[in-house]
């Protein structure tokens, strides 16, 4: 987030939020924004195919055809700038290639748009002159925008938005991703990303690679690596012949289980390092058992980039042992003696080659988290980005054209499959299914199906339904509903058992994050008999 | 600045202070049960009545607002006789099982009552029965213990925005109701449990925590909630090395994000920690199967395995997946060991997912 939690109760007036259901996926970011609009009448826009909790009280909600985003957007920034609403001293001053972007979108009319994305003119209208108007707008995003082929699209699209109309830099503005796990922040900060390390100093710059060689005091690699994606595709080809999995369970989280099944039994050796023996380690030739987050010290960053500290509370149990000391072990092993005494002192080699954590100290946050960054000792943190200027200087438009989905519906497949969470249920449910109260709650998957398209097929709620995509075919239970239209149908991933991600396909990504569209893939649904 | 003279102490407070809060001030221990600071206010239950020289009445003092030289006794034999009887009709009505109460000595209603020496009520008579099995798995509902201060419903509504309880009825048969007098699941309720970190006695409690341990027999431990990416703080219940509950801290500086309150996950899911199919012991697979390992057997297999891959295939055939789940410490341990020691950049995690 460029911005912080706090200031969606408190300062934003306008909030716009597109392909976040926050109050499943955020619950306690989703109090606040109700509080907001309850106690001090924010506005609210909400952009989604499902008409979520939060669009029961939006001021405008644009349930548009999922994979449209785009062109919803530059639908919203066509009538800004036809209206004249654009921020036009905030283009001048801090930004650049305007005109670009100004000439795409100008294609982009209500009703083209509306076309496009099934939402009604009027409703685009309403949408750009609210989110201009607003005297503080935030923009909130989660993966309902990314998990796209045209997922960078889609959040350029977001950013040209709060360009366009000035929302960045202020209290209550801002672009704002809703992260989902608990330290996706912080493990993309840390370089567990092949292209760069600790904070985002890109793998490719040749300063880079040398500061990093003279620290670790070793040659390092040059060539790009493979994204997560792609790695299950190398694996798959007998490219990739070994993979340390360390608390992920790509079996169930990544996009087409068939094929990353097949690319898992491929590997010459499967390493995994977890709590449980998730369906990824049943696979694994070593298995580590790591320890739980209760068992452990150190830091997790939220999505509004505040570092805070983790505490142990419990030993672990049998030989568990500490993740840290694993990885350290195993590091020896593979030729690089190194060895610390505890993670404070990890954190301590973290700050000396990571400029946007090198003022925060455990002691700093032992009571309250530091937002980064925080480059000295001295410095309070950054709860606001972007206040005078941008990463890059100038805020660079991007010129953004609308692209279709990768795979639409037809005759043989006609309905449009999106995946996501459920406020019950975390991510693989590796955890969750073994916390009773939840698992109890919530003990099975289900797909959420438009009442004219179950009548159509004869299904009622709660029978027995299958999809089918062109990957492979899962049963669950029918959920009918109204909060969705007849093309869509929707389900969570969670759930081994009818494993969302047997649907999904892997095959298109988008091209620069490799991110999987989990958002719209063609599907069948059919009755049980 | 208004001045007031309380318990014989003169006090200055900013005009539009609370009688409450300049009492607090003014070093008083007022008793309350319906005043929360995070919550509207309801001045129902006149547990912190003072007396105010020249007022007729007692005031509550959560709800009057203070005015020049006041003189306020908060502690005044008529002040200690009202919250007596209040107390005491509290009483007619709280059924009284403390001895496996989950609430035992962190109840307020016990604490009111030993501070004010009662030990029965007077009214002792026609008592509504409440009790009804909610088959809810998270939160236990006994309302045969409310003693309808409302805070429940006002943090359901104040602090989640869900609205999914109510006073229902009036007088002797009023009590805290989903619509239609209905469960929780039909409701709107989405078992955040803000209701349980307000409730000042045992009528709202954890039913995944019940029976493990009760609050002066377990520790606190603050730390950052393991699911979402919101950073919650919350605090681990700890007893005999064991989590036993989750309970939130609302102070604003130990939890800046979320004031204390949860969600469904946050408060209720902690109970996976110590599940019985928890791993214990590294595994090695031969001849299909895993079997268990020592340490050092295992890392040298793993290690040379790599090694043997890196060998005959190079460093790029070999990939690591970190994790959104693990420390930053360890994020960076594992990129570390990606490019140091097995020689690749090939590492990822699951952040698109």
């Amino acid at each position: 987030m460029t911005n912080t939690i706090e200031e969606l109760e408190k300062d934003a007036t306008v909030i716009f939020l597109i392909g976040t259901n926050t109050t499943e996926n955020h619950p306690v970011i989703g109090y606040k924004i109700k509080k907001n609009v309850r106690e001090n009448g924010a506005k609210l826009i909400v952009a989604d195919p499902r008409r979520i909790e939060l669009a029961e009280m939006a001021d405008v909600f644009l349930q548009f055809r999922p994979g449209t985003d785009v062109a919803l957007l530059n639908g919203i920034m066509n009538v800004i700038i036809n209206e004249g609403l654009q921020d036009k001293d905030f283009i001048e001053k801090r930004t650049e290639a305007y005109e670009d972007m100004k000439q795409v979108v100008e294609k982009y009319t209500p009703e083209i748009v509306s076309a496009i994305t099934a939402v009604p003119a009027e409703d685009i209208v309403k949408a750009a002159r609210m989110y201009a108007a607003a005297e503080a707008g935030s923009l909130c995003y989660a993966m309902g925008i990314t998990q796209h082929t045209t997922g960078t699209d889609n959040v350029k699209s977001c950013c040209n938005l709060a360009l366009l109309t000035g929302n960045l830099g202020r209290p209550g503005t801002g672009v704002n991703p809703l992260r989902g796990q608990n330290n996706v922040q912080g493990a993309c900060d840390m370089g567990a990303l092949p292209v760069t390390y600790p904070a985002y100093q890109a793998v490719a710059v040749e300063a880079n690679r040398e500061k990093f060689e003279k620290a670790w005091g070793v040659k390092l690699p040059t060539a790009k690596g493979l994204m997560l994606t792609e790695a299950i595709n190398a694996a798959y080809h007998g490219d990739v012949k070994a993979l340390y999995c360390l608390g992920e369970n790509p079996m169930i989280s990544d996009p087409d289980s068939h094929h990353v099944e097949a690319a898992l039994k491929k590997l010459d050796i499967l390493i995994v390092q977890d709590i449980f023996l998730t369906e990824t380690a049943q696979m694994a030739d070593v298995v580590f058992p790591g320890v739980s987050w209760a068992e452990k010290e150190g830091t997790f960053t939220n999505t509004e980039r505040r570092v805070q500290r983790v505490r142990k509370a419990v030993n672990s149990r049998g030989d568990a042992r500490q993740d840290w000391q694993i990885l350290s072990d195993m590091t020896t092993r593979l030729g690089y003696p190194n060895s610390y005494a505890s993670p404070e002192e990890i954190f301590a080699e973290i700050r000396s080659l990571t400029p946007s954590y090198a003022g925060i100290t455990y002691d700093r946050i032992e009571q309250t988290g530091l937002h980064w960054p925080c480059p000295t000792e001295e410095h309070p943190g950054t709860p606001i980005l972007h206040t005078e200027k941008f990463s890059r200087g100038l805020g660079l438009f991007h010129a953004v054209e609308f692209k279709e989905a990768f795979e639409l519906p037809d005759e043989e497949y006609p309905l449009i499959l999106s995946t996501g969470r459920q406020l019950y249920h975390y991510h693989t449910r590796s955890m969750t299914r073994r916390a009773i109260a939840l698992d109890t709650h919530r003990p099975e998957n289900q797909v959420q199906v438009n009442q004219k398209t179950a009548a159509k097929l004869g299904i009622l709620n709660g029978e027995k339904v299958r999809l089918t995509t062109r990957r492979g075919s899962i049963e669950l239970k029918a959920q009918v509903t109204d909060i969705l239209n007849e093309k869509l149908v929707f389900t969570f991933f969670h759930y081994g058992e009818a494993a969302a991600n047997v649907l999904t396909q892997g095959e298109a990504l988008d091209p620069i994050a490799g991110i999987p569209e989990y958002k719209v893939c063609a599907v069948r649904m059919e009755k049980i008999i | 600045m208004l001045k007031l003279t309380i318990n014989d102490k003169e006090i200055e407070v900013p005009r539009g202070t609370m009688l409450l809060d300049a009492c607090q001030q003014a070093g008083a221990d007022i008793p309350t049960f319906c005043y929360d600071p995070d919550l509207k206010l309801a001045g129902s239950c006149r547990m912190c009545v003072v007396e105010v020289q020249g007022r007729r009445n007692l005031q509550a003092s959560c709800v009057t607002p203070c005015e020049n030289n006041m003189i306020v006794d908060t502690e005044s034999a008529n002040v200690v006789e009202a919250r007596k009887i209040i107390l005491e009709l509290l009483l007619a009505r709280h059924k009284l099982n403390c001895m496996v109460c989950e609430k035992v000595g962190a109840c307020k209603l016990q604490e009111y009552c030993y501070r004010y020496d009662v030990k029965e009520s007077r009214f002792a008579g026609e008592a509504a029965h409440f009790t009804r099995e909610d088959p809810n798995p998270f939160i236990e509902r006994d309302y045969d213990k409310c003693i309808m201060c409302t805070r429940c419903v006002r943090a359901c509504e104040g602090i989640t925005g869900a609205q999914a309880i109510n006073v229902k009825d009036r007088g002797h048969h009023a009590k805290i109701s989903t619509i239609f007098d209905g469960k929780l699941a039909d409701s709107s309720c989405v078992f955040c449990g803000q209701c349980i970190m307000v409730c000042p006695v045992g009528a709202l409690t954890s039913k995944v925590s019940m029976g493990k341990g009760r609050p002066f027999e377990y520790e606190k431990v603050l730390t950052t909630c393991t699911y979402c990416g919101t950073g919650c703080m919350l605090e681990l219940n700890v007893k005999d090395d064991t989590v036993v509950g989750v309970t939130s801290n609302r102070d604003a500086q130990l939890s800046p994000v979320n004031k204390g309150a949860l969600c469904v996950k946050g408060r209720f899911g902690w109970d996976f920690i110590h599940y019985k199919d928890r791993l214990t012991t590294p595994l090695i697979r031969e001849n299909g199967q895993l079997r268990e390992a020592s340490w050092d057997e295992a890392l040298d297999y793993a290690a040379n395995r790599l090694n043997a891959v890196k060998a005959q295939h190079g460093p790029d055939s070999i990939a690591l997946f970190s994790s959104a789940r693990v420390t930053n410490e360890e994020n960076y341990l594992a990129q570390k060991m990606a490019r140091v020691a097995i020689g690749t950049n090939n590492v990822d995690h699951c952040a698109r997912l």
